[in-house]
Formats: structure tokens, C-alpha cells, sequence
């Protein structure tokens, strides 16, 4: 294959020659490790003991470039998240592509790139990868389906069944970031911010925090929904209520701002790189001080507890100092204007 | 924020809170016209911290809300026609007429789009040049004057394929319509910010001198809110009514010259139909004859029959004040944002949606 | 109703202006405010601004709630104010 071809064909997808060297020049030259390179139809993990985690997850987001990331990145941190939410190491990750013929292959190698430096950084390894390439037309550039496993060490059991009232609310950071970056990015809604999407691995965060903490009820990560979103779903689990303090809850300005310009709600906006820990009220404070000291967690916030009453249900101190509910939205929020 | 973190300190809105109360010494109703004062209402709790004396009630200032049936089946037969581009803003695309949405229309291969401005529209028409761009033009007169310069705009570029589809509505006729009906006894209106902005405080007199209720105009934050009730509540306690601004940083009695030039100079006024108000005369706004090359409904044969309201939906009555979201019988269970009967659902200045994210008649903690 | 939020003017360029507000920027257009000057604050509401702010309204309407509540802080009611 010429590696200055400029774009995906057809080819690149049907099994043969040209398959074979967009893989091994750049699949595998840039997610090489002892398993991947083994050549086989499957990777061969080496045996573990105790309870394994295995998630899986698809990225379509649009555009595919954006401040702070990109499709691929955002395709490692998701399942390393989840896999992290539940308390597990995540250690081995699958990849599968679907791209859309003509796409770029310079758009191609930055996303792998960009992969492979995530999922270093994570310290987790692409063991296995797929690719199919499409007709133009039947799919949006590039669709990226990540799986992955993780070891759960035997004293960890997170769930939402642990949380009891009294306990503490926390988020490890400013919310909106990631949505409203993706946003600005989007055609006919473009204006130029310096947000940045906080799309990040959380596994070494979350390792020290389950080092230190053992009265960690859940972890959970406020992704597509958004925090409120996440919220209403933990509560709905615990089948206890929730009572949340607008004030504590970091909105960076530029989130705000935006979110005004748009008539949108920060709290339902996506996030890639927080986390919302429900922890026993005498460990709240220290696990916040373990935050803050992360640089993952430097604008951890406490920001409310478990409660008995209103059950399901999470109940929203606004800034006035009153109560309201905060309820499921439907769908997306649409940009609203009047 | 400037000019909205201001206006949102909790010291100050329990001052003007501590006096409504001194002021309100008998129940008084209010309606907050506008939509995105429920919102704002809702949203910040500001409900809670009122005193029971006072009631607000929503009107029909939700311009979504009040988009006839038959005008959303307009809107849908025009976005089927092959090769039409219909460019929306994004509440409109959830509402149903009898066809379904606008959304389900996108489903089924139309092109819909949504846009935060006409002038987006505009950029469409510009780049595709072979096709026809439709703007949906919805909203009061807040809305309409950028519509109207964005006829302009395409006629000095010598667009062909820019057309405009005016649903747009005009406020002070729809608040006459709710008073002449006489079903609700309001004590005092919270008028319409931004609104206002365009149209001038001067184009609230005829409320005081011609209907003997006080309006005054607000904004929409907490302190704008707060403290245009608690002028009202002062008239109402003097007996007295006229026009009061509560949003002097935006709002003059002449309103913005310039804005209304340009919208009288596109627009005329017409006859609308308004979800749950009928036919109101003189309440709308239509493109004048010489903009004929950019009126959708002149340009577009569509023929569609007239419809009314989804079996059982109460819209109509919230939209005049005369029903609280929470007493409709279909609110949460029948109809919600996942199946919304009426478009108060749909629309998130809609009453209904607003009762349904924000408020909670069960989770009761009023300060006093 | 309709959503309008007020944004400083930053850059004018013919009937277009650059506006700011918490950092964000936005393009927008002045043909409904033709008369508005850099530095100067505007409601903008689906890309146009329809009007411009009066600073020194704003800071009299704040001055007036202000003293209205020092002085209600000194009566009464001051225990009304912090429910919370």
C-alpha cells in the first residue's frame, strides 16, 4: 500500500493486501505490546484470579476532533471508566472500527495516536482490534466500539446497595466541561470558547481513592445525562432520596456562559473525566482531601448527602436556598431560545 | 456573569421577599405572561419563597406552546417537499401536529435543521444555492425584528432560495384576548422583559387606562422577578394600576425604535390562530406583499386541513390560566416530555414541562 | 420570554460584532442595534442584539434593593433573611 494514500477505500476493509498493511503499519504499530503482536485470531491472557469486570461501549460523537480530545481518546477513557466505576483495574481493551470510506488516512492516524497514547497513559493495553470499512454514506466518518476487562481486587464491592442514609455526595470535579467543548466545536453552533472537554482516564484516581477509602459505597461517572442524570439513577438504585446543594456543585465560567448562550442546563451536560463517589459520612472529608490533592480531583466538591425521605427521589437546594426536584430529561436537551 | 450574577444574590431576593410581605396582606393574582418567567419561577424556587397570598399563574407567553396543530401540519407538508431545507429552532421539533413531529419528519428522510438564528438559515440558503432554505418563524416580538432583518439581508444578497414561514405572534392582543375573556380575575401582570425591550413599556398603557391592571415588566432573573411583584403588590395594596418597569437596564417606554422599524417594514399585521385562544384578530404577523419572493406560504402550495387539539388535552385552559399544569388529569401520567399529549409539554418554557422538571407540590418547604 | 443574555461588545465589524460573556464569544449581528459601541453591554437573542444594556440603571437598581435590605436588616424582619 502507498502510505501517502490520502484516504480509506474499500480495500482497506475486505481482508486483503491492503488490509493486511494499513493493520501492521498502523494498528499494530501503534497499540504494539506482548499480546497484540502475537498475530493470533484472539488475544491469550494471561490467568487471574478473582472477579474480572468486562464492559463494552461504542463512540459516534460528532465532530471527531475537539477541544481536549478526540473520538479515540474519548473511546479509551469511556471503557477505562467503566471499568474503573466499579471498581476494577482495567487492564486489557479490544478496539473495532467501522470507517466510512474516504475518510482521511492522516484523520485515521491522529485518532489511533491519540489512542495509543491514552491507553498508555492508563497503563492499559489493546490487545485485540477489528476494521471494517463501509460505503460512503453509511456511517459518519468513523465509529469506534471499544470492550474492555478489569480485575476487581477482592475487598472492593461497590454498589449502589451500600449507600445508606447520611451518607456523603461528592463530585470530583467542574461539571459541563465536555459537552459544552463538543459544542462549540459543532456546525451552527459555533463560538469560540477555551473550553476544553475533560475526557481523562480515571483509573489511577480511583485506585488511590480505594487504597485509602474503604467506606466508598459507589462510584458512578456522569457521562451522557450528565450529573443530574447520573444522580436521579443512583438515587432510583439506592431507593433512598438525595438532597444536592446548587452551590456546591463547580460549573466553570465558561461552562455557564455558554450553557446561558444556549439555554441549556449545565447539570445535564456530558462529562469524561469526573466521577461522583457516594462515601460514608466520617470518611467525606478525607476522601475530599484526597481528591483535591489528585490532579484529577483539584475542584472536588461536597456536594450534598443521602437522606431518607423522598425516596428515588433528588431534591435540588437552589441558590435561593430553596428546594425543588430534579427530574430525568427525555431525550438531548435541544438548545432553547425562547 | 455580569448583569446575571447581580441579579441573582440570595441576600437581596430575601429582602424583596420580607417585603412582598409586608405589602400582600390579602390573596392577590398574578399571571407571569411569559414562559420563561415560569421557567425562571420554577427553576430558581422562587415559588417556594413567596408568600401563600400570592398565586401565579402561567399565560400564554410561550410561543411553541401557542403554535396551532393546523400551523404545525403547515410546517411538516413543507418539509416533505423534496429538496427543502426547513430550518427551525430546537423546541419546535418535539410538538405534534396530526402528522407527528417535525422530528419524526427528520426520521423519515425530511431535512430538518435546527438553528439558533434566522441568520444560520441564511448561511444555508447561501451555500446551497439549488435548494430552497425555510425559516420557521416562531416566536413574539422579541424574535421577530431578526426575522424581519434577515428578509433584508437576503434581498440585498439576492438570495432566491431564503423563505421565511411566519408563525410569528404578537403579545399585547393575546393578553387583551385573556382579560376581555374575563375567566380568570388577575390582580396584576408580570410583563414580559424582553418583549418589552422591542416593544416599549408605552405599549402596556392600554392595560392600565383601558383594563384598571397593573402590569409591571420584568426580567428574568430571581431579583427581576421579585421585584417587579413586589411593585405589583404595591399598586394592588394603593389600588392603583400603570405601567411599572422592572427591568430599567433594558427596557425604555419607546422600546428599541430601530427593531420595530424594521419588523413593521417586513411584516404586517394579520390574524393568528393561538393554541387554546382561537383566532385572535390583529395578533399575528405576516410577510407584506413586496416580501412576497420570501413567504413560504406564498411560494409553497400546501393544503392542509384544519385540526384541533388531541383528544383530552387542557392545554388551551393552562394557557389561560384557568388550570394549573398539576390539575390536568393527563399531566405525568399520560402526558409527559417522553409522550407529550400538548405542546406545553414539549416546549421547555412550556407550563407543563416546567411543573414537571423543576416543580414538586409534594416536597413542601416554604420559609414561613 | 424568549432567552436574551446580556454580552459585552468586544469587536465591531460593519453590522457584525464580536461578544463576550464568561469568556465565551459569540458573532452576532448589530443590524437591530446599529447605534452600539465596543465596550458597551447588548441582550442578544437568537443571533441579534435587540437591545442595550444601561449600566447605570443596573447599578441604581442594585443600590435601591441594597438599601432596602440594610434596612430591613435592621428591623424585624432580618431574621426572615437567611432561611437556609
Amino acid at each position: 500500500m502507498n502510505m501517502k494514500t490520502e484516504q480509506i477505500e474499500l480495500a482497506h476493509g475486505s481482508g486483503g493486501r491492503l488490509m493486511h498493511e494499513l493493520i501492521g503499519r498502523l494498528f499494530h504499530r501503534h497499540f504494539s505490546n506482548s499480546y497484540l503482536d502475537v498475530l493470533g485470531d484472539a488475544a491469550v491472557l494471561p490467568e487471574q484470579r478473582g472477579r474480572l469486570a468486562f464492559t463494552t461501549d461504542s463512540y459516534v460523537i460528532r465532530p471527531i476532533f475537539f477541544p481536549g480530545g478526540d473520538i479515540g481518546k474519548l473511546a479509551v477513557c469511556g471503557t477505562v471508566n467503566d471499568l474503573s466505576m466499579v471498581g476494577a483495574q482495567p487492564l486489557y481493551l479490544s478496539t473495532g472500527f467501522i470507517l466510512e470510506e474516504g475518510l482521511s488516512f492522516s484523520d485515521l492516524e491522529r485518532i489511533v495516536l491519540s489512542m495509543a497514547e491514552t491507553a498508555n497513559s492508563a497503563g492499559v493495553k489493546i490487545v485485540a482490534g477489528d476494521t471494517k470499512v463501509v460505503e460512503r454514506g453509511s456511517a459518519d466518518k468513523i465509529f469506534i466500539n471499544t470492550s474492555g476487562v478489569g480485575w476487581i481486587r477482592e475487598d472492593v464491592h461497590l454498589s449502589s446497595r451500600k449507600v445508606r442514609p447520611g451518607d456523603r455526595i461528592l463530585v470530583s470535579g467542574s461539571i459541563g466541561d465536555h459537552g459544552m467543548a463538543v459544542l462549540s466545536k459543532r456546525e451552527g453552533l459555533e463560538f469560540s470558547t477555551f473550553l476544553e472537554s475533560d475526557c481523562a482516564p480515571l483509573n489511577g484516581l480511583v485506585h488511590t481513592l480505594l487504597g485509602r477509602h474503604h467506606g466508598i459505597r459507589v462510584m458512578r461517572d456522569p457521562t451522557r445525562g450528565g450529573l443530574a442524570t447520573t444522580l436521579i439513577e443512583l438515587a432510583q438504585e439506592s431507593n433512598l432520596g438525595f438532597e444536592i446543594h446548587e452551590t456546591s456543585i463547580p460549573v466553570h465560567e465558561g461552562v455557564r456562559a455558554a450553557c446561558e448562550l444556549l439555554g441549556l442546563d449545565p447539570f445535564y451536560v456530558a462529562n469524561e473525566g469526573k466521577l461522583i463517589a457516594i462515601v460514608s459520612a466520617e470518611e467525606a472529608d478525607s476522601l475530599l482531601a484526597t481528591l483535591r490533592v489528585h490532579p484529577l480531583g483539584k475542584e472536588a466538591s461536597l456536594i450534598g448527602r443521602v437522606v431518607e425521605s423522598h425516596p428515588k427521589r433528588v431534591v435540588l437546594r437552589t441558590i435561593l436556598g430553596v428546594t425543588r426536584m430534579m427530574e430525568m430529561l427525555v431525550a438531548e436537551q435541544l438548545p432553547r431560545i425562547c | 456573569m455580569r448583569f446575571i450574577d447581580e441579579f441573582r444574590n440570595a441576600h437581596l431576593a430575601y429582602a424583596l421577599v420580607a417585603q412582598i410581605k409586608r405589602q400582600v396582606h390579602r390573596p392577590i393574582r398574578l399571571m407571569e405572561f411569559c414562559g420563561g418567567h415560569t421557567h425562571a419561577i420554577l427553576r430558581f424556587g422562587i415559588r417556594k419563597l413567596l408568600p401563600a397570598e400570592v398565586e401565579m399563574l402561567s399565560g400564554p407567553g410561550c410561543p411553541v406552546c401557542v403554535t396551532s396543530s393546523t400551523d404545525l401540519d403547515r410546517a411538516i407538508a413543507l418539509s416533505r417537499i423534496p429538496g427543502v431545507i426547513l430550518t427551525t429552532f430546537g423546541d419546535m421539533v418535539r410538538v405534534r401536529g396530526t402528522q407527528g413531529t417535525l422530528q419524526s419528519e427528520r426520521v423519515r428522510g425530511a431535512d430538518v435543521r435546527i438553528v439558533y438564528s434566522p441568520l444560520d438559515a441564511l448561511k444555508l440558503a447561501e451555500k446551497h444555492p439549488h435548494r430552497p432554505v425555510i425559516f420557521l418563524g416562531v416566536g413574539f416580538e422579541t424574535t421577530a425584528p431578526g426575522v424581519a432583518a434577515s428578509v433584508l439581508e437576503a434581498e440585498a444578497k439576492g438570495l432566491k432560495n431564503y423563505f421565511v414561514f411566519s408563525l410569528h405572534k404578537l403579545t399585547p392582543p393575546a393578553t387583551q384576548a385573556i382579560l376581555n375573556a374575563g375567566e380568570v380575575r388577575l390582580s396584576g401582570i408580570l410583563g414580559p422583559g424582553h418583549v418589552t425591550t422591542v416593544i416599549g413599556t408605552d405599549a402596556w398603557e392600554f392595560l392600565a387606562s383601558q383594563y384598571g391592571v397593573p402590569i409591571a415588566v420584568a426580567g428574568f432573573e430571581p431579583l427581576d422577578i421579585l421585584r417587579a411583584i413586589s411593585m405589583l403588590a404595591d399598586q394592588i395594596g394603593k389600588g392603583r394600576a400603570r405601567v411599572d418597569n422592572a427591568y430599567s437596564r433594558s427596557v425604555l417606554p419607546q422600546g428599541n425604535h430601530t427593531a420595530l422599524t424594521i419588523m413593521n417594514r417586513v411584516f404586517e399585521v394579520s390574524d393568528a390562530e393561538w393554541r387554546g385562544l382561537g383566532i385572535l384578530t390583529r395578533s399575528g404577523l405576516r410577510l407584506r406583499e413586496m416580501y412576497a419572493p420570501f413567504d413560504a406560504s406564498k411560494a409553497f402550495q400546501i393544503a392542509v386541513s384544519s385540526s384541533g387539539e388531541p383528544p383530552g388535552c387542557r392545554c388551551g385552559e393552562v394557557l389561560r390560566g384557568l388550570l394549573i399544569p398539576t390539575e390536568c388529569s393527563l399531566f405525568r401520567r399520560v402526558c409527559n416530555p417522553e409522550n407529550p399529549v400538548g405542546p406545553c409539554m414539549v416546549s421547555s418554557e412550556g407550563a407543563c414541562s416546567a411543573y414537571l422538571q423543576f416543580g414538586d407540590n409534594e416536597h413542601e418547604d416554604r420559609t414561613d | 420570554m424568549c432567552l436574551a443574555i446580556p454580552v459585552l461588545i468586544q469587536e465591531i465589524e460593519g453590522a457584525e460584532a464580536v461578544v463576550e460573556i464568561g469568556g465565551v464569544k459569540r458573532k452576532i449581528s448589530l443590524a437591530l442595534t446599529p447605534e452600539t459601541k465596543v465596550g458597551q453591554y447588548v441582550l442578544i437573542h437568537a443571533g441579534y442584539a435587540i437591545g442595550v444594556l444601561d449600566e447605570e440603571e443596573a447599578q441604581e437598581t442594585l443600590k435601591l434593593l441594597e438599601e432596602m435590605a440594610a434596612y430591613a436588616d435592621g428591623t424585624e424582619d432580618s431574621k426572615e433573611l437567611n432561611p437556609a
